[in-house]
């Protein structure tokens, strides 16, 4: 049998990468997708905890956080849309009007 | 070596590259064809731990439906390529790389003692009712988690009034 700590090391591992990717991307949307990897990365942890313990809480716990997920991306993109008709750009570097 | 590890190590290493190639990337729509990639092999990963429900609502939700949103925006906006030349705290940026090392550290030290190595036994008779099966899903979802269930409607109802209403152009 495979052991736990794979899978946890594994969720480590794509949390830490979608977290660099935050902090090194300037597309709005890479930006995006990037936060939609560390939510998958937790996903497997709680997958794998609720495999390994035999409680079902955690699946459930990742169904709720897949339906917050898809929300987040509607409104998100939403977002996107409209920062893209008033400036055309998605850098997040030119969308600074709150920096003093 | 089982079977299992092999499995479990093929589909790891095609999460990991698929999830690297989103960093490596300019363009953002090959990242979301990548991160479609990184989301089916860890829907395999699921079945490896008899998590089968979500292993299925994981390619239809979110390989499916939020990935398709994902390229449907990117093809509607013909997003321009990251511009290199507009790079403001280049050094700084970069600063990412050795904390994400750090971070990697980190986790790897906090999970050095876990010991649990099987899965729990199926318990033969019911093995339609074990933990992970629609049934149980089902089960739980409409007894002890009803009231997160009902709010989750709710929230999805004001996600997609309030899409509507930021994506609206002015004056319409």
């Amino acid at each position: 049998m495979v052991p736990l700590s794979w899978y946890l090391g594994l969720s480590a591992l794509l949390f830490t990468i979608g977290a660099v990717g935050v902090f090194i991307k300037r597309n709005a949307i890479t930006i995006f997708l990037c936060i939609e990897l560390m939510l998958n990365a937790v996903n497997l942890t709680l997958v794998s905890l609720s495999g390994f313990f035999g409680d079902v809480g955690g699946q459930l716990f990742v169904f709720i956080v897949m339906t917050v997920a898809a929300a987040e991306a509607a409104v998100g993109l939403a977002i996107i849309i409209s920062i893209f008709r008033n400036r055309e750009s998605l850098n997040v570097d030119e969308v600074d009007s709150l920096k003093l | 070596m089982q079977a299992e590890k092999i499995l479990f190590i093929i589909f790891a290493v095609v999460a990991l590259a698929s999830a690297l190639n989103i960093l490596l990337q300019r363009s953002p729509l090959y990242g979301a064809l990548s991160l479609i990639g990184t989301l089916l092999a860890l829907s395999a990963l699921y079945m490896t731990l008899r998590a089968q429900f979500i292993a299925a609502v994981q390619i239809v939700v979110y390989a499916g439906a939020i990935m398709v949103l994902f390229i449907f925006v990117i093809m509607l906006l013909n997003v321009p390529k990251d511009q290199p030349q507009i790079e403001k705290q280049k050094g700084l940026r970069y600063l990412a790389i050795p904390f994400a090392g750090l971070l990697i550290a980190e986790m790897f030290f906090v999970l050095r003692p876990i010991r649990l190595n099987t899965l729990p036994p199926i318990s033969s008779g019911n093995a339609e009712q074990a933990v992970g099966t629609t049934w149980s899903i089902g089960t739980a979802l409409f007894t002890d988690y009803l009231l997160p269930f009902e709010v989750t409607s709710v929230l999805i109802l004001m996600a997609v009034v309030g899409a509507m209403v930021l994506a609206r152009r002015e004056g319409d």
